[in-house]
């Protein structure tokens, strides 16, 4: 099987599920006695792509063009189809980042294909690539197949595939080569302009050892100072899913999961979260998760190893009575 | 500014799941509007205040979607349009969107919305779809939305915090991201109001389509745990001092 992975840089800068992305590529290549390609797309972009030939590829495509210096959706579909069609791969991979959401559907579509986007995993069912991707928000997995002539397009979840294991090349360098595109400036309808953050956050979740995190279960804003007072005890610091953050009820800044921040405390304790998909990317590298929810079935507990069943209003209490007495 | 925003019905949030090959069996379970897709037509209702226009809901699937377009109109959506489709949940997104389009092309409009994303299946590639079918100019995850002059200014989310103006002409596609405004309850008077609006209901069948499935799910299953939960037990005073105690000797993190 004949895998492309279009790897995704911002300003020069890799997006990291980039490389995870690879990482499945290499493990699909190895099941399926396949190759794997690479391509880099921008506008002066050739250093990045160097850096991918030292990786254990086939080949790195370079696609460059003045176009292509600011990402919009126009100007990657229309390019990466001329090199998709040029390469015949059978597989296109993409990482699941905001960037691939918002076109490679399109890219998929205009080459009569589907894509199979945001999959944690794949099997090999005797020759027949099984995809596995989460639904219902993470309370159900699905086996995903493609039907119909290849190419055919998944992307990955951030996190579902790790990038130390990443092999290196194993003669030194792959061939980089230039990939041709041609654009024209009127192929491209919406116009980039600039990036921004919103106003500096002051507090810093990704440094805080201890992370008290909320979701729909605190039911009501009044009802957060119970989790406040939990975390002051633990000494850590309060966050949220973003329902909680869209109400309102806590600051944009303490919203951890894909539209908010990543997070790796030493102890992650969730309290009343479910674990949307959306959220569990954000902190399911933490050391320890402990989960409160009432319902058994939340998926917070596949990634939790503590878990406690029951009622938030009664635990929250309860926890910081005990912290507090133990610490004298 | 007439916008049509795209809705789905899904199973409610708390709705117990019990599997069924590769969907759920529906018979017992509650629906109701995908939460993203709510966002999308609060959206809707705003630009129609500001700019004038009308505003159409657009659904696709069995009949029991009816109300969810009720819903919609009770906010203060013009109209409805229901496609019939009772195997709405065998389609792929690529076949949803090809549906979607056809009924889209023939109405008058100058922006189409969807949500983020659905809340059962969540593949979120429809209005990313749509704009490449109807081959309108789109952007996703949008968190405002400026009309001046014909044109938008909108802003849109990246990841980690960082945002993005873009410039994007009219017609357009625009998937919304939620949190995007407050969404409104409907009001007595809406829910009344309602009752006068239009749902056109169209067959899928008689759209002519042809949807040549792209991918298949297979199955769905819950998922197999990687880690392995200690669960504690108690009164919530013992559970408490039980975690309290192996926090602090077994991982030794307070």
């Amino acid at each position: 099987m004949k895998i492309l992975v279009i790897a995704e840089q911002r300003q020069g800068k890799w997006n990291n599920t980039s490389f995870e992305t690879l990482v499945a590529a290499q493990q699909i290549a190895a099941a399926t006695s396949g190759t794997v390609s690479a391509a880099v797309v921008g506008k002066s972009v050739a250093a990045l792509a160097e850096e991918l030939a030292t990786k254990d590829v086939a080949e790195v495509l370079l696609v460059e063009h003045e176009l292509l210096e600011s990402y919009t959706p126009d100007g990657y579909c229309t390019g990466l189809k001329q090199v998709i069609e040029a390469a015949t791969p059978d597989l296109v991979l993409f990482p699941h980042t905001y960037q691939v959401r918002d076109f490679a559907p399109t890219l998929a579509a205009m080459l009569g294909k589907g894509m199979v986007g945001d999959c944690v995993g794949f099997r090999n069912e005797g020759g027949k690539l099984v995809f596995v991707r989460q639904m219902f928000q993470g309370k159900t997995a699905a086996d995903v197949t493609f039907t119909g002539a290849a190419p055919w397009f998944a992307s990955f979840q951030s996190g579902a595939f790790r990038a130390d294991l990443l092999t290196a090349h194993r003669s030194g360098k792959a061939p980089v080569n230039a990939a041709k595109v041609e654009l024209k400036a009127e192929d491209i309808r919406t116009k980039p302009l600039e990036m921004f953050q919103e106003a500096k956050s002051a507090v810093d979740l990704t440094q805080a050892p201890v992370i008290v995190a909320i979701g729909r279960g605190i039911k009501a804003a009044e009802n957060i100072v119970q989790a406040e007072a939990l975390a002051k005890a633990l000494g850590g610091e309060i966050a949220a899913t973003r329902p909680i953050c869209d109400e309102g009820w806590l600051p944009l800044e303490r919203q951890i999961g894909s539209s908010g921040q990543t997070v790796a405390p030493k102890l992650y304790l969730a309290l009343g979260i479910s674990g949307a998909i959306q959220h569990v990317v954000g902190m399911k590298g933490s050391r320890t998760i402990v989960a409160v929810n009432k319902d058994q079935h939340a998926p917070i507990f596949e990634i939790a190893d503590y878990g406690i069943v029951a009622d938030i209003f009664e635990v929250m209490p309860a926890l910081t009575a005990e912290l507090q007495k133990t610490k004298g | 500014m007439d916008t049509i925003v795209c809705i789905k019905q899904v199973p409610a949030k708390d709705a117990p799941l019990a599997i069924a090959g590769n969907w759920i069996n529906e018979s017992d379970i509650g629906f109701e509007m995908n939460e993203p897709d709510s966002y999308a037509l609060e959206e809707a209702l705003q630009l129609k205040e500001k700019h004038g226009g009308k505003v159409v809901a657009l659904s696709l699937g069995p009949e029991c979607v009816k109300p969810t377009i009720h819903e919609a109109l009770a906010k203060g959506a013009d109209r409805g349009i229901h496609i019939a489709d009772d195997h709405f949940a065998q389609l792929d997104p690529l076949g949803a969107a090809k549906v979607l389009a056809a009924v889209i092309a023939k109405e008058k409009y100058d922006l189409v919305l969807t949500g983020l994303q659905s809340d059962d299946r969540g593949f979120g590639q429809t209005g990313v779809l749509l704009a490449g079918l109807l081959n309108l100019p789109h952007a996703t995850i949008i968190m405002q939305i400026d009309v001046q002059d014909g044109e938008m200014k909108l802003k849109r989310e990246l990841e980690a915090g960082w945002f993005q103006w873009i410039e994007c002409p009219l017609p357009a596609v625009l998937s919304i991201q939620s949190g995007i405004n407050k969404v409104r309850y409907a009001t007595m008077r809406g829910i009344i109001a309602a009752k006068k609006k239009q749902i056109l209901t169209v067959a899928k069948e008689s759209l002519g389509v042809t949807v040549e499935p792209t991918q298949k799910i297979e199955k769905i299953y819950v998922p197999t745990k990687t880690k392995k939960t200690e669960f504690l037990t108690g009164t919530p005073k013992e559970m408490a001092a039980k975690l309290v105690q192996k926090l602090k000797v077994e991982r030794r993190v307070i």
